[in-house]
């Protein structure tokens, strides 16, 4: 196999918010291709790290690199990274005055500059694909939270980016909707996106992961495929984390 | 009997008769102590007047007047949302120095009572701005041309424009101030996970607050925007001051000449009374 640029390159990321230290000494790869699921108890710095990869949250030591871009660059650099790379938040963060269809295509219209109809077109063809064609002309508040959720996949997916990040996106949606979004991430992985996922969601983890990575307390603790992660972990710390969530 | 008298109970009765019996009592004691002489009958005339050179019905004082605030009202106003949108925006700014020079000019314009912030500015744009832009020579070049109906549709007698122009600012200026807080209270009622996700799909600034922020916020804040429009309608009396020919100079003008005190001040009143409460019927009506 080729070796290939890694599309996130994280090395001795530190990120501090004001006297508290959410990253120590993060370093963390993604290759072009490659499914990573991180997880960790909350408040582990799981969600500041991806929020990192977008230029959401901005690191204060180390080096992260990603799709070419030094991340902490002037904003016009951090504009051309954003739309290279996708994100799915916890809560939605649908634009509630815009319909389903006015949601996917108001990025591509805007930013990628493209016409209306073939916005339009490529709208329809992402609706389809997390199964909601006929929700197109609805507003996000007619929506249950499950398909809220698989417009905003669909609205990261219009912008044709080349990573996703998910950060916890079943973590806001009653249990009975978890499932239908995990389905389309699991479409997605298989699809060969690059993804980067927070979640809880250790039966998704195990289906689609190749790299699981255990946070704790803003370090990464552990690193592994998923068979080793999820049968013999080297740290005690992650055994532990494991042996209370699968539990049940 | 009405539906409405049924749900009335005996002693709602007693305070309506109550407050009617005060009132006569104080109307009695002025129709009494006061000896006025009113003549009512004189008041359609100074609102339209019959011309007999022309044979037609023109508009008089009063209706000179109210015409005045109105056009007066409806240009500060979008003035004042024009501004006030930018201010409430700068306040909201990344930019320390931007976010210093909104709150000082707010802060200046909500602690100083408007007359006296109205003659600073007056005195400013009279006689440096209005006479700097030559715009009186121009207005008279416009009120003596033939064909300047659109203008005077627009803008009344040209002769007056640089006054109207200037009480326009004026007011825009100091309505800003409150239009700027309230669309900085609408700004800041967006979530930041709007923000976050217009960012994350590569919108600029600008475009994050053109077509996520601004149109959620705007949405929220139409009922106090609609309350502040109606306060600019009766602010604008105060303009009156530095004589435009709007409904209260014009009133003051009336009075003067006729000493028809309370007829005209009634008439006055009920004219802002109705613009008020029509555009809050009006705003009231949009909300749903």
């Amino acid at each position: 196999m080729p070796e290939a640029e890694p599309i996130i390159s994280a090395v001795e990321i530190d990120k501090f918010f004001g006297t508290f230290q959410a990253l120590k000494n993060v370093n963390l790869t993604v290759d072009q291709g490659e499914r990573v699921v991180i997880c960790g108890p909350s408040g582990s710095g799981k969600s500041t790290l991806i929020r990192c990869f977008n230029g959401l949250e901005n690191h204060d030591a180390g080096q992260l690199v990603v799709d070419g871009i030094d991340v902490h660059a002037d904003s016009k650099e951090i504009r051309a990274l954003r739309q290279d790379v996708g994100m799915v938040f916890q809560q939605f963060n649908l634009f509630p005055h815009l319909t389903v269809l006015e949601n996917l295509t108001i990025g591509p219209i805007k930013v990628r500059k493209i016409s209306k109809v073939e916005a339009e077109e490529r709208a329809r063809k992402y609706l389809n694909r997390v199964h909601i064609p006929e929700q197109a002309d609805k507003y996000p508040a007619q929506l249950s939270g499950g398909q809220q959720q698989r417009v905003a996949i669909a609205r990261s997916l219009c912008m044709e980016t080349r990573v996703m990040l998910f950060d916890e996106p079943t973590s806001a949606l009653d249990p009975e909707m978890i499932n239908e979004v995990l389905d389309v991430m699991v479409e997605l992985a298989n699809s060969g996106m690059t993804m980067v996922c927070v979640t809880h969601e250790m039966g998704f983890a195990r289906k689609i992961a190749d790299k699981m990575v255990f946070m704790e307390a803003g370090e990464i603790v552990e690193v592994a495929p998923p068979e080793k992660f999820f049968t013999k972990p080297d740290s005690a710390r992650c055994r532990a984390f494991l042996d209370q969530i699968l539990e049940h | 009997m009405p539906k409405f008298l049924q749900r009335l109970h005996w002693l709602d009765y007693v305070i309506l008769v109550v407050i009617a019996v005060f009132i006569t009592a104080i109307s009695l004691r002025i129709g009494g102590a006061l000896n006025y002489n009113w003549r009512w009958d004189r008041i359609p005339n100074y609102i339209l007047r019959w011309k007999e050179s022309e044979g037609k019905w023109v508009a008089n004082l009063l209706l000179q007047g109210l015409v005045t605030t109105i056009r007066v009202s409806i240009y500060a106003g979008i003035l004042a949302v024009i501004l006030g949108t930018a201010l409430g925006m700068a306040r909201c700014a990344k930019n320390l120095t931007i976010r210093l020079l909104a709150r000082t000019y707010l802060e200046f314009l909500r602690n100083i009572p408007p007359v006296v912030i109205m003659f600073i500015f007056f005195f400013f744009l009279s006689e440096q701005l209005i006479v700097a832009l030559n715009i009186e020579s121009w207005a008279r070049g416009i009120a003596r041309q033939e064909n300047n109906g659109m203008w005077e549709f627009f803008f009344g007698d040209m002769r007056r424009f640089p006054s109207l122009i200037s009480g326009v600012i004026v007011l825009a200026l100091f309505e800003s101030a409150f239009v700027g807080e309230i669309v900085r209270a609408g700004i800041q009622s967006v979530p930041l996970g709007q923000r976050e996700a217009a960012r994350s799909i590569g919108m600029s600034g600008l475009q994050e607050m053109r077509y996520i922020v601004l149109p959620q916020a705007m949405k929220k804040v139409t009922p106090p925007m609609a309350n502040q429009f109606i306060t600019l309608v009766k602010d604008s009396s105060i303009i009156s001051l530095i004589s435009v020919q709007e409904l209260t100079f014009k009133t003051v003008e009336l009075v003067a000449s006729t000493r028809m005190i309370f007829e005209a001040w009634i008439v006055t009143a009920g004219f802002y009374f109705i613009i008020c409460f029509g555009l809050s019927l009006l705003f009231r009506r949009l909300e749903r």
